[in-house]
């Protein structure tokens, strides 16, 4: 290791948090939403760094998974729902007519928040997404990967005997980590997080909060949570969405100890606004 | 900010630890002004009342170090009720200590009422003691106003008080090179001296407080050190030859 390297270790490893300092990954300018006539989301702009955790909070309906779904454009299959404004990737715009968003969703993975495997084996739930895109060449291959995804995840060791047996088995919190795994397989870029939580005991949740730290040196992830500690403890960026506006967005150690805006400090605080 | 939260009790919580603190504060500032008090008027009963109140200071301290301790891990405070809750347990820490200054006061008063005044020396404590007296009225109101413009004016004062004690500093030392029997009185008052400036820094810490709670920054600039006799070197004058 040199020298440079070990001094910036040790400047880095006083900050609470260490950010890395990069182009945004996504960049949403002027978003807004409708279902039907009404506005669900007003003006959007938002840079969300990579490699790093963002948390969207906010109070029921203001907007915040509406938001996440706009960015693997989920919200195509909902007929009334319409997105204006400029979403990119990576400088694309993910609604410019050549993309397709198969790919897409690839690209940009998706944990929702009930556990969802598909009524098969562990073992091809996640080999599934590899098969569909076609990511691997041999049997064997699709083997290594599936090992490399269910490890990834933090479940292999769990589930490494029983590969053949249904994902639909496996407890909660053991389903959410093989929906995880089922997401990573296909080295998506980035990963949305809708509230992947709030259907799991405190251990299970322990389990993805650390998996979610772990991988968030190889994925840029952004998760939807209404629980205020749990943003607090995953993230570094935390953006505040209310009644359709993005309030306030910085970095969490900021949001949850000043935040600059009323309506975060009486959200967060637990106030009657 | 003034609106109330959803869980009620969460505001009881805080308000209590808010009148525990300037229930313990008003102790504090009474302690010290009876220890001066005490200390000028020779007044050893006097001296004895301050240093049994600190039984009670201590006991405030300890509620408000479990009740904060209880509300981080109930209640999970956030942004402004998370800095009035560090801010609290900090605080109650400086008045736990300035009541402990107090007390060694109130003690070394009741050897100082059984031997001759040292020249002017307790008066030049008692308008230290009235500086910080004043400064630590100032600093409470501050945390209760919210006002940093004031906890900032208190923290930049307390370089007087350590002015005033360099000055006793070299005063009781020149006392005692003089006279050897002025030794004990001498080193008393320069132990209370040294109560009432670490009582000042305790003052500009509380003042430090109101900053991070109403900014929630934790203010770094270093105040201004003015406290030298940890390097005061004061030689004596060569006795004349009889």
């Amino acid at each position: 290791m040199s020298f440079q390297l070990i001094e910036r270790q040790i400047l880095t490893s006083g900050k609470r948090q260490d950010i890395p300092e990069q182009p945004p990954v996504i960049s949403t300018r002027d978003v807004d939403v409708y279902y039907a006539d009404k506005k669900a989301l007003d003006k959007i702009t938002l840079d969300i760094p990579a490699n790093a955790v963002m948390s969207l909070i906010g109070p029921s309906g203001c907007g915040k998974t509406t938001f996440l779904r706009c960015l693997n454009r989920m919200n195509d299959l909902i007929d009334i729902c319409r997105v204006e404004g400029d979403i990119r990737i990576d400088g694309q715009d993910i609604y410019a007519p050549e993309v397709n968003t198969v790919s897409l969703r690839a690209h940009v993975g998706m944990v929702f928040q009930r556990p969802n495997p598909f009524p098969k084996s562990i073992f091809e739930n996640v080999a599934y997404g590899l098969r569909i895109h076609g990511l691997t060449s041999s049997k064997s291959e699709l083997a290594d990967r599936v090992e490399d995804s269910l490890k990834r995840a933090g479940l292999w060791e769990e589930v490494k005997d029983r590969l053949d047996e249904p994902g639909t088995g496996l407890s909660g919190g053991q389903q959410q980590r093989l929906c995880i795994a089922r997401t990573i397989a296909v080295q998506p870029k980035i990963i949305l997080m809708d509230e992947p939580c709030s259907a799991l005991d405190p251990i299970a949740t322990a389990k993805i909060e650390e998996l979610i730290d772990e991988m968030r040196a190889n994925f840029t992830i952004i998760i939807v949570t209404h629980s205020m500690q749990q943003a607090a403890r995953v993230s570094q960026h935390t953006a505040f969405f209310h009644m359709g506006k993005l309030v306030e967005q910085g970095e969490t150690r900021q949001i949850f100890t000043s935040p600059q805006d009323e309506r975060t400090e009486s959200y967060i605080t637990g106030r009657i606004g | 900010m003034d609106s109330t939260h959803i869980v009620s009790s969460f505001d009881r919580d805080l308000n209590q630890i808010q009148s525990l603190l300037l229930e313990m504060g008003g102790l504090v500032e009474t302690q010290i002004a009876d220890a001066t008090l005490a200390l000028v008027r020779r007044d050893t009963e006097l001296a004895a009342k301050v240093r049994k109140q600190e039984k009670r200071v201590n006991a405030l301290e300890v509620e408000i170090n479990e009740l904060t301790v209880s509300m981080l891990a109930l209640r999970h405070p956030m942004a402004e009720d998370l800095r009035r809750v560090v801010a609290t347990l900090k605080v109650s820490a400086s008045l736990e200590r300035m009541g402990d200054y107090a007390k060694n006061m109130a003690k070394r008063t009741s050897v100082l009422a059984k031997v001759k005044p040292v020249g002017s020396s307790t008066n030049t404590v008692k308008i230290m003691s009235k500086m910080v007296q004043e400064m630590f009225r100032d600093v409470l109101d501050a945390f209760v106003a919210r006002d940093i413009e004031t906890a900032e004016e208190v923290r930049l004062r307390d370089a007087q008080v350590d002015q005033m004690h360099n000055t006793l500093f070299r005063e009781l030392l020149t006392y005692m090179m003089e006279d050897a029997r002025k030794i004990t009185p001498c080193m008393h008052l320069l132990f209370i001296a040294k109560n009432l400036e670490r009582a000042g820094d305790h003052t500009a810490n509380i003042a430090e407080q109101v900053h991070y709670l109403v900014t929630g920054e934790i203010q770094e600039d270093a105040r201004p050190k003015s406290d030298k006799t940890a390097t005061m070197f004061i030689k004596p004058k060569k006795k004349k030859k009889s």
